[in-house]
Order: structure tokens, then sequence, then C-alpha cells
């Protein structure tokens, strides 16, 4: 049977990984090639790295550290950051990126999804989505979820599907951070609307949220950062807690 | 040396890194001179069968190909596997190269479970029907990944291993004489996929 899967999510910027915040304000950074080595052998079951620099040089660096993550770790690789056209998907698939993922640029111009789709296939293309609820409804968000878009988020997920998404990543603008459990109520509305895997990210804090989130039989991978980077959650570990909680799991 | 054959289908990066990283001499060509002078072959791929067919036509490479396949080990992996095959039903009717019996056919008009999702996508644990050299460092019920909407059936005399997904049991794994062919991706597969292609070099 088909495992699920657990995915930690590397930031980069300027060619390091921001682990996070410490209570002094200063921030916690690591070497993304090493961070990738020991996610490889604790069982991850894929990367994701964002690029979260916005000059030139920082893109630079950010490649140079895909090709060297890719060279020497053969699991999927997906990168997203600052995705907004088919050059973007070209030069990051040819350091070795196996997905593409794409937000805000999609948001901007929603003709890229179909336009990597032709090119790359429907297996490449992932949309990422911030959403948070407004009025009771579930609402898309851009820019890192600071901006209200004012769409319908489960119409952009149909919308992108029908594109040629490959992949949902469904980041919770109302959990992230919190560390209360996954968006159950969202993900089980986006799996009702769409047949693509659905990645859940936003809100894991604890290996009894990833037991919660994978009794929905509509979520694919549970995905999140700090919890791993702090070792809060050992990977390996909770692997095998899920299998012994009867989860598909590669171990 | 190790030849990857170079048609113009797919993103080479991961297959050559892995390869690199057994330690083995690996090159990227579409050229018949370095096909012969190879001692293996692998036929990569992704996308649709159409498409890759048409490509690799267009290289002029397919008799290399059908007469080396007779003299050294040869592998395809995901879409160079299905191409090894008699025809495949993706968008049409496409013939294959014919190598190995058997037909590719859309995964999804098999499945009774009409809500499991297509692609057959992630990592999926291969068991294996048929002990081969191929396995010699992989243990039975490892998992290999998978990104894939079309599959191989009628093709159980050549079938080394298999995936359940739903009630159909995927091929995961074929050979016939000299010719391997994997669904998966050994290159995306960690370890596991790694002692996969090393087995593969020792053949």
């Amino acid at each position: 049977m088909l495992a699920k899967r657990i995915i930690p999510c590397l930031d980069v910027r300027d060619g390091r990984v921001v682990k996070g915040t410490n209570f002094e304000g200063l921030r916690d950074m690591a070497d993304p090639v090493d961070m990738a080595r020991l996610y490889n052998e604790s069982g991850a079951d894929e990367l994701v790295f964002y690029d979260i620099t916005a000059s030139a040089e920082g893109r630079g660096l950010f490649t140079d550290i895909l090709r060297r993550v890719a060279s020497e770790i053969f699991i999927p690789l997906t990168v997203g950051g600052g995705i907004r056209g088919l050059e973007d998907f070209d030069r990051v698939l040819k350091c070795g990126a196996d997905k593409v993922s794409v937000n805000s640029g999609a948001i901007a111009d929603p003709s890229v999804i179909s336009a990597a789709a032709k090119r790359y296939g429907d297996q490449c293309v992932v949309l990422s989505m911030d959403v948070k609820r407004v009025d009771g409804k579930f609402r898309l968000f851009a820019k890192g979820g600071r901006e209200d878009t004012g769409i319908d988020a489960m119409e952009w997920a149909v919308r992108g599907v029908g594109d040629g998404a490959g992949e949902i990543v469904l980041n919770s603008i109302d959990t992230d951070g919190v560390k209360g459990g996954f968006d159950l109520e969202m993900l089980d509305q986006l799996a009702a609307r769409v047949k693509v895997p659905i990645i859940a990210s936003g809100g894991a804090g604890n290996m009894e949220h990833f037991a919660q989130l994978f009794t929905h039989p509509g979520v694919d991978a549970g995905l999140a950062a700090s919890i791993f980077h702090t070792k809060q959650v050992d990977i390996k570990e909770l692997k095998r807690f899920l299998r012994g909680r009867g989860v598909e799991m590669r171990l | 040396m190790l030849a990857i054959v170079d048609y113009g289908v797919g993103n080479l990066f991961s297959l050559t890194s892995s390869l690199r990283s057994l330690g083995l001499e690996t090159e990227v060509t579409g050229d018949a001179a370095r096909l012969r002078a190879a001692d293996r072959i692998i036929l990569p791929g992704v996308g649709a069968f159409g498409d890759a067919r048409a490509k690799l036509d267009e290289t002029g490479l397919v008799p290399v190909l059908l007469e080396e396949a007779g003299r050294k080990p040869l592998l395809g992996i995901c879409l160079g596997m299905q191409l090894l095959f008699d025809r495949s039903f993706e968008y049409g009717e496409h013939p294959g190269l014919g190598l190995i019996p058997g037909e590719v056919a859309y995964l999804g008009e098999d499945l009774t479970d009409k809500t499991l999702k297509i692609p057959h996508m992630g990592w999926n644990s291969l068991e294996v029907v048929r002990d081969d050299p191929l396995f010699r460092y992989f243990q039975d019920g490892e998992y290999v990944y998978y990104v894939h909407s079309y599959y191989a059936r009628n093709c159980e005399e050549s079938t080394l291993g298999t995936s359940g997904y739903g009630d159909v049991a995927v091929t995961g794994a074929v050979r016939r004489g000299n010719v391997w062919g994997a669904q998966f991706h050994p290159e995306k597969s960690g370890d596991a996929g790694l002692r996969l292609l090393r087995a593969f070099a020792e053949l």
C-alpha cells in the first residue's frame, strides 16, 4: 500500500536554513546540505525547500545549494519561493528539483499552472495555498499570508487542479504557528473537492497531531518545519509511532 | 561505461547523480556508437508515451536499442520501462519496442475503488514475486517511489515485483532476458533505490 509521507520544510535565506527565532530574537541558522543529509538519514520521505531570499545573489546561492543537495540525496525534492514563470521552473528543475511549488506566482498569473503542467507534466506542479477563514468562508491569501485576495480557496484549488496542478500543499493560516494540530476541517473540505494528493501544513506540534491527521483518508502527507528543526519531534521516532498506530509508513 | 539514452525526454539530473554517487562511469548520450560501446544501457523517460515514442523514433536509435538489448543489460525506468512493452493505450494506441510482452493501460480503469487518487504517487512497498539478481541488495517489501498514471499489465511471466494500490497489483519491476524495467524511480527511492541501481551495474 501507498505510505503516508512525512515532509520537513526548509526555508533558505542567503544560503542558510532559517530554523526559527530564539528568545533573544536572534535567528538560528543551519547549513541546508547538512540538514538535508540529516533528514534523509532520519527517514524523511521528501524535502521541501523554500527560497525566501529576494536578491539575485541569494537566488544564485539557493540554486547552488539545491544542486549540491540533489547530487547526494536521492529522495523527491520540491522547490518553492519566488516561482513566477516557466523560466523559474526551468531554473530549479535543472538543478535537480523534482517538483515545483507555486503560490503567489499563480495568483498573479494563473496561466503559469497550465503552461508548466503542459511542459513538465502534472506531477511536477504543486499548488501551494495559504488559507484563512474570513466570515466563515475559506479565503485564499497571497504574499506569505499577508494579503486577502478575496478568492474562495476551495474554488481556487478546483481550478488549479483543472489547470494541471498535480498536488496541493494546504497551509492553514488559522492553525499555523499555534502548534495545536493541523486544520482538519479545512483539509476535509479540500479533500472532498479535489482528487490529487494533499499535503497538510500548519499546526503540527507533536506526534499525536500527525496520528490525528492520518485518520483523515484524504490527506497524503504532513509537512512541518520548526518542530523537526528543533528536534521537538524526531522523524524516525514519529514514523515508528505512526506505524504503531496503524498508519502505513516507510521505515 | 553505463550509457543513459538521451532522447530529449525528462530531467536526467537525479539519475546521473545517483549513478555517479555509486562510483559508476556514466554517460548521457544520443550517439549510436556510444550505446554500442557501453556495457549497459538505461532508458529513462517521463511524460506521455506517444510523445516519448515519437522523440525516440526521431533519434534513429530504436534499431540500435533493439540490437543492443540482446547483448547487454538494459534497464527502462518509469516511462522508459513502459516503452519496452508491445503497446500503450495512453491517449490512443501507440506501439512500444516489443522487448517485453504486455501492454500499458490507464491505472484508473482497473481500480475498483474510484476514490483512489491518480497518479499513483508516493512511496509504495515492492513485493518481490520472482527472485532476480536485480534484488541482490534489496529486501522484499522495501519502499520505492512511484509517480505514474499508466501501468503495465498482462505481463505476468516477466513480472519480478509488484506494489498494491487498491485492488490492483501494480507492475513494479520486470525482466525478460537482458531487459529489465522499473516503473518506480530507483534514483528517487533513497538507499533502497541506490542498491537496486548498484545491482543493475553488477549484472
